[in-house]
């Protein structure tokens, strides 16, 4: 068994603590786990991407081009920039909405947010990119996008883990106050994926 | 035991706490700074001292001076930082300990947040101390553990060196359930041997030079390093800390036949493996990130024994000296090594891609500081000095108020050196609170005794923002908690001789830039200390929203903060949802549309 998972998005979305999630639930399968991420000045409203990696017998932290299982996207063009980490075929969840940098702002650079998404849609695996914003206003909280993806990550076949322990991962980096609008978020990313 | 998700930084904190470190001690520095942070939070509950220090050499002294006293002491700092204590650390080695003492230093090959790509390994040598290199966060714990033993054995420093990949990666670490207990200190002894005078530096050199061979018998038959014989081919490769990880995943994915010495120990390196492995394979191949510690010495083993086998690294350009290895380079290494075809995959062209380089954050007091400095200089011809920290992003644009960026706390000393030269430029230099009194402070008392027309920016945002908000000694809490003791920046700098001080509000514009004004225009050293916290430490003030009746579209909002909580969605500028609240765009808005939400 073995699971590469990749999390892109922008610093101070959360997908440290998707990684730490995931790689939690993975350890209490008795699995192999690594995470790794770059920590630093990059999550001033950088690019970060966070790699989980769960299996029997493991060796580095961080997953070769090609060869990751899955993608999860917390922002439109920073899954794109991470598809060269996916396997042909690999599944893709993201958001279809996009956080414009400053530099686009500036017009040092542009953002094409319908190319991207085109550019996704033609990923050769599974591909759903979700209103992330939408979502997170029905879980009634705007930071739950990490938790409402890692509910839709839950509906894809062939994880080592059940639904339920992947949410019982989450809730135990949750702080009490915050359950509940987790648990929400957890089950409005499942349905998503009922009618992505 | 427990099973525990262990970031690597978090499971060299753990293996510290399991030998029973009594005293640790360090400055932050990215991909160092989680080590002291994690001890620090054990430290009261577990029984020992730790401290944020002013600076790394500062640090690596405070833990010799408590390993004389024969406790058990680490040190812990990012590569660059060992730069700092290179003074302490090179005699150190010649003086020798009684503790263990153990000296991490956090390599950045790539460099993802470092000004260099420095190799402690070749450092390690220089200072002739053992240095280990951990290719997991399971085997940075246990070498932690080891490198006191070591240090108490040798009586020398041991330096544990790991990188990014392992500082920042999490594993399944397994951590003691009981608390190791302190060895009792048998304390300092009075000796000559302490006290580092010419005539004892030469005789403690030949003991050094001797401790070497001690070091590499030691690693001879260590856990860390171990070969694997692969019958079937007269390949053979060494891979040092994190390559090795690459190189089974390399074999792994190429099905490629090979012989494996991984290498924990890599200074001194120990003769047996690698003399097995030569008589094996004929074909060698050294893969490890930056410079070639390891190869130099296989080379020189093989040369010494006469062995015929080809060895290939560096030198022959099979494997980079800059820069990160990963699975993708190696795995082409290994291809090109062996002969074979080098495996791509066709993908298909993605569409443009926006940059994303990190930004001050929405509502950062260091964006107003910069536009206030860059205003009160306009129509000068102005250089500006920038330092370590967030606000090294002052040289991103629109901001553009960062000319040159060295090192820690060289801003005000290259702004003085610039004065020298160039008299008609006003000199500008910017440096953050936690830098001033990391090594600023030479530099200011500097540019006073030598009259230096320079006009100092201390950015004090009352933390150490960058590295994850620790606290310097300008504040009223240490590493173990809550402080009377904190000192005053102002002060300090009238300390110092400076006759032109201001504390100024970035936020307020108008009052800000008038001091600033003042300052250029003040003959000989002139500091302005612009006081604000850290947004990351505060919480929120009035969102503010953008008038559409009254905005003119003219993107002065825009073009002059580059601020991330300024946008376009919709054509016209807008205030959007990650706004702070920090009320600053308001006052450089010329026709007044901004307003509190």
């Amino acid at each position: 068994m073995k699971l590469d998972i990749v999390i892109s998005g922008v610093g101070g979305q959360g997908s440290v603590l998707a990684s730490r999630v995931l790689a939690s639930a993975g350890m209490g399968l008795g699995l192999d786990v690594r995470t790794s991420e770059v920590i630093g000045m990059a999550q001033r409203e950088g690019s970060v991407t966070s790699q989980v990696r769960l299996g029997e017998k493991l060796y580095g932290a961080t997953i070769p081009d090609h060869e990751a299982d899955i993608l999860l996207g917390f922002e439109l063009a920073e899954t794109v920039r991470a598809v060269p980490k996916l396997k042909p075929g690999g599944a893709i969840i993201a958001s279809a909405s996009a956080i414009v940098p400053v530099s686009v702002q500036l017009g040092i650079s542009s953002y094409d947010q319908k190319a991207m998404q085109q550019y996704l849609r033609e990923q050769p695996g599974r591909v759903v990119l979700l209103d992330l914003e939408e979502l997170a206003k029905k879980a009634g909280h705007p930071k739950t996008g990490n938790v409402i993806i890692l509910g839709a990550l839950s509906t894809l076949p062939g994880l080592p883990f059940e639904p339920e322990q992947l949410l019982q991962a989450v809730l135990s980096y949750i702080p009490e106050k915050l359950q509940n609008t987790n648990k929400r978020a957890f089950e409005v990313g499942r349905q998503s994926m009922e009618v992505a | 035991m427990t099973l525990k998700l262990l970031m690597g930084n978090e499971a060299i904190a753990y293996g510290a706490v399991e030998a029973g470190v009594q005293v640790a001690s360090a400055y932050p520095g990215t991909p160092s700074s989680e080590i002291l942070s994690t001890l620090a939070g054990l430290a009261l509950e577990k029984g020992f001292y730790a401290e944020w220090s002013v600076n790394e050499k500062v640090a690596l002294e405070v833990a010799a001076g408590a390993a004389y006293a024969g406790a058990r002491a680490l040190a812990a700092m990012k590569q660059v930082g060992l730069n700092v204590a290179s003074d302490p650390l090179m005699s150190l080695a010649y003086i020798g300990v009684k503790g263990g003492l153990v000296l991490v230093v956090a390599d950045d090959p790539g460099p993802h947040s470092s000004q260099t790509e420095q190799d402690t390994r070749l450092f390690a040598r220089f200072a002739k101390l053992p240095v280990l290199d951990p290719a997991t966060p399971r085997e940075a714990k246990e070498m932690t553990r080891y490198a006191f033993e070591l240090s108490e054995k040798l009586l020398l420093p041991v330096i544990l060196r790991p990188t990014t990949r392992t500082c920042h990666a999490c594993q399944d670490v397994e951590i003691q359930d009981t608390t190791a207990v302190p060895q009792p200190v048998s304390g300092f002894q009075r000796s000559p041997n302490w006290v580092i005078f010419p005539n004892l530096s030469a005789r403690k050199h030949v003991w050094l030079n001797g401790q070497q061979e001690v070091a590499r018998e030691s690693f001879e038959n260590s856990p860390f390093n171990q070969l694997t014989i692969n019958e079937q081919s007269d390949v053979g490769i060494i891979a040092c800390g994190v390559s090795y990880n690459y190189v089974m995943e390399a074999l792994q994915l190429t099905g490629l036949e090979a012989s494996v010495l991984k290498i924990g120990t890599p200074y001194p390196l120990p003769a047996g493996p690698v003399l097995q492995l030569l008589q094996h394979a004929k074909k060698i191949l050294v893969v490890e990130e930056q410079e070639p510690v390891v190869e130099d010495q296989v080379i020189a083993l093989a040369w010494k024994t006469r062995s015929t086998a080809q060895i290939s690294g560096k030198y022959d350009r099979l494997v980079a000296r800059e820069g990160e290895l990963n699975v993708n380079k190696v795995r082409a290494i290994l291809e090109n090594f062996c002969g074979r075809q080098p495996h791509s995959i066709e993908a298909a062209v993605p569409p443009e891609l926006p940059l994303r380089t990190p930004v001050l954050c929405a509502g950062c007091s260091h964006r107003a500081s910069f536009y206030i400095l860059k205003e009160a200089a306009r129509g000068k011809d102005t250089l500006f000095a920038g330092d370590i920290g967030c606000y090294t992003l002052g040289a991103m644009p629109p901001l553009n108020t960062t000319d040159t960026c060295l090192c820690m706390g060289a801003s005000v000393s290259i702004a003085a050196g610039l004065s020298r030269v160039e008299p008609h430029r006003q000199q500008v230099a910017f440096l953050g609170d936690s830098t001033f009194f990391h090594s600023g402070i030479p530099g200011l008392i500097n540019a006073v005794h030598n009259g230096a027309n320079i006009t100092l920016v201390i950015l004090d945002n009352s933390t150490t923002a960058m590295t994850g908000h620790q606290p310097h000694p300008g504040l009223n809490r240490t590493a173990m908690g809550p402080t009377d003791q904190s000192i005053n920046i102002a002060r300090m700098v009238e300390a110092c001789g400076v006759e032109f001080v201001r504390v100024a509000d970035p936020f307020d514009l108008k009052a800000a830039l008038q001091v600033a004004k003042d300052a250029l225009a003040f003959a000989g050293p002139a500091v302005v200390i612009m006081q604000r916290e850290c947004v990351a430490q505060i919480n929120k003030g009035r969102h503010r929203r953008i008038n559409p009746d009254l905005c003119t579209e003219c993107g002065a909002c825009i073009d002059e903060l580059g601020c991330p909580a300024i946008g376009k969605p919709a054509g016209q500028p807008e205030i959007l949802e990650n706004c702070f609240g920090c009320g600053f765009c308001n006052q450089v808005c010329p026709v007044g549309a901004i307003e509190e939400v």
